[in-house]
């Protein structure tokens, strides 16, 4: 099986789901209780803040885990509109957004927030020149992804964050779901308030995640209950999914820190093979993040290429899995204003650092057959 | 060539005359448990000196923990070796290589085995001479050098030194009796625990807390700092006593100024009574003069009355930054720093009596009835011990 769609999810590591089992089988105490097994919880719950705060380069107070990368992007959008609302109803972010974040911009225009859509270039990147237009005095919330989960395009993380320096109440969301792991990002630097993780975007489990939230500043909860998480998250911690998360994510950076280029070797050889096919039209940029590639097959039905693949044992997806029940077109690609038969024929590849090159030329090979046979049904 | 020994000199235990086989059958012990994830490792007491024998493991891992252990003057890394010139040559210029940042340096045996044919004056001279002649850049400077290799030529082998690590100095714990400790989870009491800690003093602990008005990582700090003091002392008790119900009560009964004061009495009540059980012989707390309203003369005056026990003060004239210096130094500050409300915070009225007057407190208190509180918080009490159980913590660690 060669499994080329890691921005949909990911295969979850082995040592990843021992430690799930073994915090399930043997500290399934609550982390509130005042026995040992609850003590013993709690201390891998404390662990778990120290180790990721560790990772992020932060403080381990100012970390919240999560259900996931959704729930990260809503706690840190709808928790920062509610309780600042008093400082402005103003909200900036991108066309090209990932659903859990345009749709919880979306929902708060109910509550009569504003919401800036910023365009982005023909690479998919947001322009400078237009965030600053869109800044406003009653600004309370700009939040951009880092790496664009359908072409793989990073954003000027540092460069928005660098404009926001000095605005007290202009809270800064980033969602790193595609970015941690793959693409580093200095937080402090950046002038981060808020990023979003999720773990199984990273070789970790489904159900897990995080949000780091800058120590200042307050939430307005989505769940109010048992006060667990300095009040923000309420509900018992999952520990066995927390442990996990966190694994995976020293894994995973661990495998960047010591192999940097990897992913970037896989990309390029994909890249330098799929140009070598003339139906071909690659819609990533050259110098984006490491392992995305985005590609359309202009005159062919995305569905049919991902089937023909799957039946080779191939697996990758047309445009993003999330948004993937809607019509064929990218929203993605429209906004880059790329023509209406190239952003409705889009795949996308996405690598983790368990693909190898050998998988690639049989990608290769395989997508070269594939498109001459549907050629002469189709021609 | 390398270092195979840690020497480790005593502190003032050497001074304490026929008590001294105490003193350093405790630090044995102190270090023993403190080294225990280090089962190779050899130590040796003789009445001047310890000595720890490596057997390959890295001194590097066990300096940081010794330099936590009470009753340690100082410490080096040592090279032992037979009393032969050219090894003790060897050893010396390993010795001197190791250190850093080293311009001068100076030569300095102890010769206190008398056979050995040369005289120290005349072996510092061959020595010298070999480390300037293998060695480049480096000089001799007698008065002030920045670095002094000793060669301690006894009977039995000859030990090369050179790097003094200052130790913790103090008296080793539990050579000086048990307290137990008021501890909240604030900055103050932990340091309180150290200093009473490195005058040889066995802790147990003392913590109140009020659910749901505190929360359980209130707890879980206390334990963590618990801990932090475990590296310093050795297994510590923690008798965890449930305040809620009680300190209810006092702040429904007592005249609004003066609950605060009734509580703190009661909280020396119980502690006192907890220490009658374990035979602990006084109680400490981190209270600094005039820090906060409980802490003024007239509150302690009015609070103290309540026992007649002795109450360590080991802050009491400190400044709060002196305080928080020490926290950063012990390595309890960014655990004290956590966010969370101690029992004491939470009861806080706005504008406790700075000055409670202690007749009026003990006719406000005869008018309260807490028998029944008190009787429900005393068979509550849970009793957790804290140690350094690492084979614990490793199978935790393995999991992330």
């Amino acid at each position: 099986m060669i499994y080329f769609d890691n921005s949909a999810t990911t295969k979850p590591l082995e040592e990843v789901l021992d430690s799930f089992v073994a915090v399930s089988e043997n500290y399934y105490g609550n982390a509130s209780s005042q026995h040992q097994l609850g003590i013993d919880a709690n201390k891998l719950l404390r662990k778990a803040y120290q180790q990721s705060a560790n990772m992020l380069g932060v403080s381990e107070t100012e970390i919240i885990f999560t259900s996931g990368g959704t729930e990260a992007n809503n706690l840190a959008i709808k928790g920062i509109a509610l309780n600042y609302h008093k400082h402005g109803k103003h909200i900036i972010t991108t066309a090209i957004e990932h659903p859990s974040v345009l749709n919880a911009c979306k929902a708060l225009t109910r509550l009569d927030y504003e919401i800036t859509y910023l365009p982005v270039d023909e690479h998919g990147i947001v322009r400078l020149e237009d965030f600053k237009e869109a800044l406003r005095e009653d600004t309370i919330l700009v939040s951009v992804m880092h790496v664009n989960n359908e072409v793989g395009a990073v954003q000027p993380i540092k460069e928005i964050g660098a404009l926001l320096k000095d605005r007290k109440y202009t809270f800064f969301h980033v969602d790193d779901v595609q970015g941690f792991g793959k693409m580093s990002l200095d937080i402090r630097k950046s002038n981060i308030d808020l990023l979003s993780i999720s773990g199984h975007k990273l070789h970790g489990l489904k159900g897990t995640g995080l949000l780091y939230v800058k120590e200042w500043i307050e939430l307005f909860p989505l769940f109010h209950g048992g006060g667990q998480q300095g009040d923000v998250r309420s509900g018992t911690e999952n520990i066995a999914g927390i442990v996990s998360l966190v694994k995976a994510m020293r894994v995973v950076q661990e495998e960047q820190m010591h192999h940097p280029e990897a992913l970037t070797h896989i990309r390029d050889l994909m890249r330098d093979r799929l140009s070598k096919i003339t139906e071909v039209t690659i819609n990533s940029a050259e110098k984006q993040a490491p392992h995305i590639l985005s590609f359309s097959l202009p005159g062919f039905k995305p569905e049919v290429v991902l089937h023909a693949l799957e039946e080779r044992n191939i697996y990758i997806s047309t445009k993003a899995a999330c948004s993937s029940k809607k019509p064929d077109q990218s929203v993605v690609l429209a906004a880059m204003g790329c023509p209406d038969n190239v952003s409705n024929s889009a795949l996308r590849v996405s690598f983790s650092y368990q693909n190898t090159e050998g998988e690639v030329e049989l990608f290769y090979r395989a997508l070269k057959k594939i498109i001459k046979d549907l050629s002469k049904v189709m021609g | 060539m390398y270092y195979d020994h840690i020497l480790i000199r005593y502190g003032e235990l050497s001074l304490k005359g026929k008590n001294r086989k105490v003193f350093y059958n405790k630090l044995h012990e102190n270090i023993r448990y403190q080294l225990v994830n280090f089962p190779e490792i050899k130590i040796k007491a003789t009445r001047d000196r310890m000595t720890i024998l490596l057997n390959g493991v890295n001194p590097n891992l066990l300096m940081p923990i010794l330099t936590r252990v009470f009753g340690i003057q100082s410490m080096s890394l040592a090279i032992k070796v037979e009393k032969d010139e050219n090894l003790i040559k060897e050893a010396a210029l390993f010795a001197l290589k190791d250190a850093e940042n080293v311009k001068t340096f100076k030569v300095t045996t102890k010769r206190a085995d008398k056979t050995f044919p040369i005289d120290s004056q005349a072996f510092n001279q061959i020595v010298g001479g070999h480390l300037l002649r293998e060695t480049e850049g480096i000089t001799v400077d007698v008065h002030h050098p920045d670095l002094e290799v000793h060669i301690d030529i006894r009977t039995d082998a000859t030990y090369i030194t050179s790097k003094r690590i200052e130790g913790s100095k103090g008296l080793p714990v539990g050579t000086s009796g048990k307290t137990l400790l008021l501890l909240s989870g604030g900055f103050d009491s932990p340091v309180a625990g150290y200093l009473a800690m490195r005058r040889g003093v066995k802790l147990e602990m003392v913590h109140f807390y009020s659910p749901p008005y505190t929360s359980e990582a209130a707890k879980e700090k206390v334990l963590d700092l618990t801990k932090e003091l475990v590296s310093y002392g050795g297994d510590i008790k923690v008798h965890i006593v449930p305040f809620t119900a009680m300190q209810q009560k006092i702040h429904r009964e007592i005249p609004y100024g003066y609950s605060m004061t009734v509580m703190r009495r009661m909280m020396l009540k119980i502690s006192e009574e907890i220490a009658k059980k374990q035979n602990i012989l006084s109680l400490t707390t981190g209270e600094s003069l005039g820090q906060v309203a409980s802490q003024t003369m007239e509150s302690m005056h009015a609070i103290n009355a309540v026992t007649n026990y002795p109450v360590m003060r080991p802050l009491i004239t400190m400044d709060k930054s002196e305080i928080m210096k020490i926290a950063e130094d012990i390595g309890t500050y960014s655990i004290s720093i956590r966010p969370f409300d101690d029992c004491c915070t939470v009861f806080v009225p706005n504008a406790p009596k700075t000055k409670p007057k202690k007749d009026k407190v003990e006719y406000f208190e005869s008018l309260l009835d807490l028998n029944n509180e008190w009787a429900e918080l005393m068979q509550n009490i849970t009793v957790l011990t804290i140690s350094n159980d690492q084979s614990h913590q490793e199978e935790i660690d393995q999991l992330f």
